[in-house]
């Protein structure tokens, strides 16, 4: 309970910090919302239009810093990100809340599915350590972690979008379906998936192959391991319930370390595939100088990514009895 | 065998720090493929005039361009030659690769053996800070740096990497140094009265090298995926010639669906490579540091 409530108590802090590089980035680079809106509207913008939007927009600031920060903390706890740029005058968090279950759905998914993956596979080829599997594997999976998410996305559309036209190179799913639980529209969202996820699968699986594997080849020479071989027990047994479940802990902890990483690189696959999630709606809120909205998706995305590494302490918590113990 | 080897060497004359590391790496096949990618594209960036003379931004040839003998990969959109391209793209990102794997890598060594060797209070809170920034996703941060930036220069781009980068090192070093501090030849430097200093750099560091090196590897394998991401979604310098930028313009003017598909492919290639290069390298000089990892054929006999 203690180690929990110790992750739980990191979890804050870097919250805290991630809110606090969020409110220093604006403030300390070049670079403001109101002029890219002048930009927009031509100098056009002027006397009360322009004080209503400064107001709106919340840069209409003779407060001093303290209050100024005081004001930001309560807007975010209350997800009120101000007005969009782009889609004046809609609200941010109106259109980043559109855009968060697709990137749920695509990267959450993908991304347990690859850990799972990845790490059975890191099991069987240190379990397997000197045969032919892990003499092939680990050289493989090596390369797979150099190889650029958004360019493997460019290289799967080539090939079974434009080469051989199986699947769709774009967007979430096709046009003219509604929205909702019907036959046309969830097949046509799983069809619009295949390619960004399998994408994300191959480039991110490597890392968790390699963690787990590392982390087996350590475990399968404790004494422990050979207590349990001199028992007789089945292989498959020591395999999973005695080795691979203590190798799991460094694989958590690099789960936490890693995550950030894959998320990064889905950012780009959702741009390629210009997927409606919040990956591509960070690159276009770039590409539109739309401040408020890319400060809210960075916050969006840090909190995701620290939600991820508290789950990973928990899984920890449950496996690693050391955990429980009080320290 | 490397451990055997150095027993054997006689005690009156110094080891050379990274004798050791040179001849592991000779003998691993991995760290061998890696060194001739990694020289393939230094000489590549050391004189492209040489190999493609000529200004590579320059539109001189026929649009879109299939492969032909006159352009190894064909032309760009523009009339530009990809090979060209590729060639002269190679300098930039080899920079961007190097100076912020070096500066990351000495800010891990500051922060990570500090850590390590203050203790206490220092420790908690240097193992902290390394620790929030390790975390935060870097993309969507240097992403959002880069879009309050204007004007975009190789600094920049440097600089958010460099900031981003170190922390991953610094938590490892920190390992390394809290588990060598208690040993023999330490303790012995301390009670023949060396300063922290002396014993730092000159007793602990060079035990530290293959570690600090598989670092810089992996920063500047870090560095060359998310830069040439951020050029690739239009955060770079559009005007200059890289393979992200060149990925880039590729996107932009539809490569992969009008038949030019080299345009997209070959850049895109050259960065898998690069990484590959630096992702075997850091692959390699983590089996140094850690014997455990290495292949057991020779053990089993």
């Amino acid at each position: 309970m203690k180690f929990v409530l110790r992750r739980l108590g990191f979890f804050l802090l870097t919250l805290w910090a991630a809110l606090t590089i969020n409110f220093a980035i604006p403030r300390l680079l070049p670079g403001s919302p109101i002029t890219s809106l002048m930009a927009r509207y031509h100098g056009r913008l002027q006397g009360a239009p322009l004080k209503a939007v400064e107001a709106e927009l919340g840069v209409d600031n003779h407060d001093s810093l303290l209050t100024q920060y005081l004001t930001y903390l309560k807007n975010c706890a209350r997800f009120d990100f101000g007005k969009s740029v782009q889609y004046f005058p809609e609200s941010v968090s109106h259109q980043v809340g559109s855009a968060l279950p697709w990137t749920l759905g695509l990267v959450g998914v993908t991304t347990v599915l690859a850990f799972v993956l990845g790490t059975g596979i890191g099991a069987v080829s240190a379990w397997r350590r000197g045969g032919r599997l892990d003499a092939v594997l680990p050289p493989v999976f090596v390369v797979a972690t150099g190889l650029p998410y958004f360019w493997v996305a460019m290289m799967l559309i080539l090939v079974f979008a434009v080469a051989h036209p199986w699947l769709p190179t774009a967007f979430g799913s096709d046009e003219g379906l509604t929205a909702g639980f019907n036959a046309d529209f969830i097949s046509s969202v799983l069809q619009h998936a295949i390619l960004p996820s399998v994408t994300i699968l191959i480039s991110s699986i490597g890392v968790w192959v390699l963690i787990m594997r590392n982390s087996m080849v350590t475990t399968l020479a404790e004494d422990y391991v050979r207590m349990a071989r001199a028992k007789g027990l089945p292989g498959r047994r020591i395999m999973w319930d005695y080795a691979a479940r203590n190798a799991m802990l460094p694989s958590l902890t690099g789960f936490a370390i890693c995550i950030g990483g894959v998320v990064s690189g889905a950012v780009l696959v959702e741009y390629v595939f210009a997927y409606p999630g919040v990956g591509y709606m960070l690159v276009q809120a770039v590409e539109n100088e739309d401040f408020p909205m890319m400060q809210a998706l960075f916050l969006l995305i840090t909190v995701a990514v620290l939600l991820a590494v508290l789950l990973a302490d928990i899984a920890t918590a449950v496996l690693d009895p050391h955990t429980r113990t009080a320290r | 065998m490397t451990a055997t080897l150095d027993a054997a060497v006689p005690l009156t004359g110094r080891r050379i720090p990274g004798s050791s590391v040179a001849r592991a790496m000779a003998g691993n096949r991995k760290a061998l493929a890696g060194l001739l990618i990694l020289v393939f594209f230094v000489v590549l960036a050391a004189v492209p005039d040489w190999i493609a003379p000529g200004d590579p931004a320059a539109s001189r040839y026929g649009r879109s361009l299939g492969a032909s003998a006159h352009h190894l990969f064909g032309t760009t959109g523009f009339g530009q030659d990809v090979a060209a391209q590729v060639v002269h793209g190679t300098r930039p990102i080899l920079l961007i690769a190097v100076l912020s794997g070096v500066f990351a890598t000495l800010l891990s060594v500051l922060i990570g053996v500090s850590a390590a060797y203050l203790g206490g209070l220092w420790d908690d809170l240097l193992s902290l800070f390394t620790d929030v920034i390790l975390v935060i996703p870097v993309l969507p941060l240097v992403v959002v740096i880069a879009g309050y930036f204007a004007h975009r220069s190789l600094t920049v781009m440097i600089a958010a990497l460099v900031v981003t980068g170190w922390s991953y090192g610094a938590r490892q070093l920190r390992a390394q140094a809290l588990s060598l501090r208690g040993r023999d030849f330490l303790e012995a430097a301390r009670v023949r009265g060396e300063r922290r200093s002396y014993i730092i750099v000159v007793e602990l560091l060079p035990n530290m090298t293959s570690l600090i090196i598989a670092n810089f590897m992996n920063v500047a394998l870090y560095s060359v995926l998310t830069a040439s991401g951020l050029e690739f979604i239009g955060l770079g310098d559009t005007s200059s010639v890289d393979w992200g930028t060149m990925l880039y313009w590729a996107q932009n003017q539809a490569a992969l669906q009008t038949d030019q598909y080299l345009w997209a492919a070959v850049p895109g290639l050259c960065i898998a490579l690069l990484s590959t290069s630096f992702a075997l390298l850091n692959n390699a000089f983590d089996e140094i540091s850690n014997p455990a990892l290495r292949p057991v054929r020779r053990l089993r006999g």
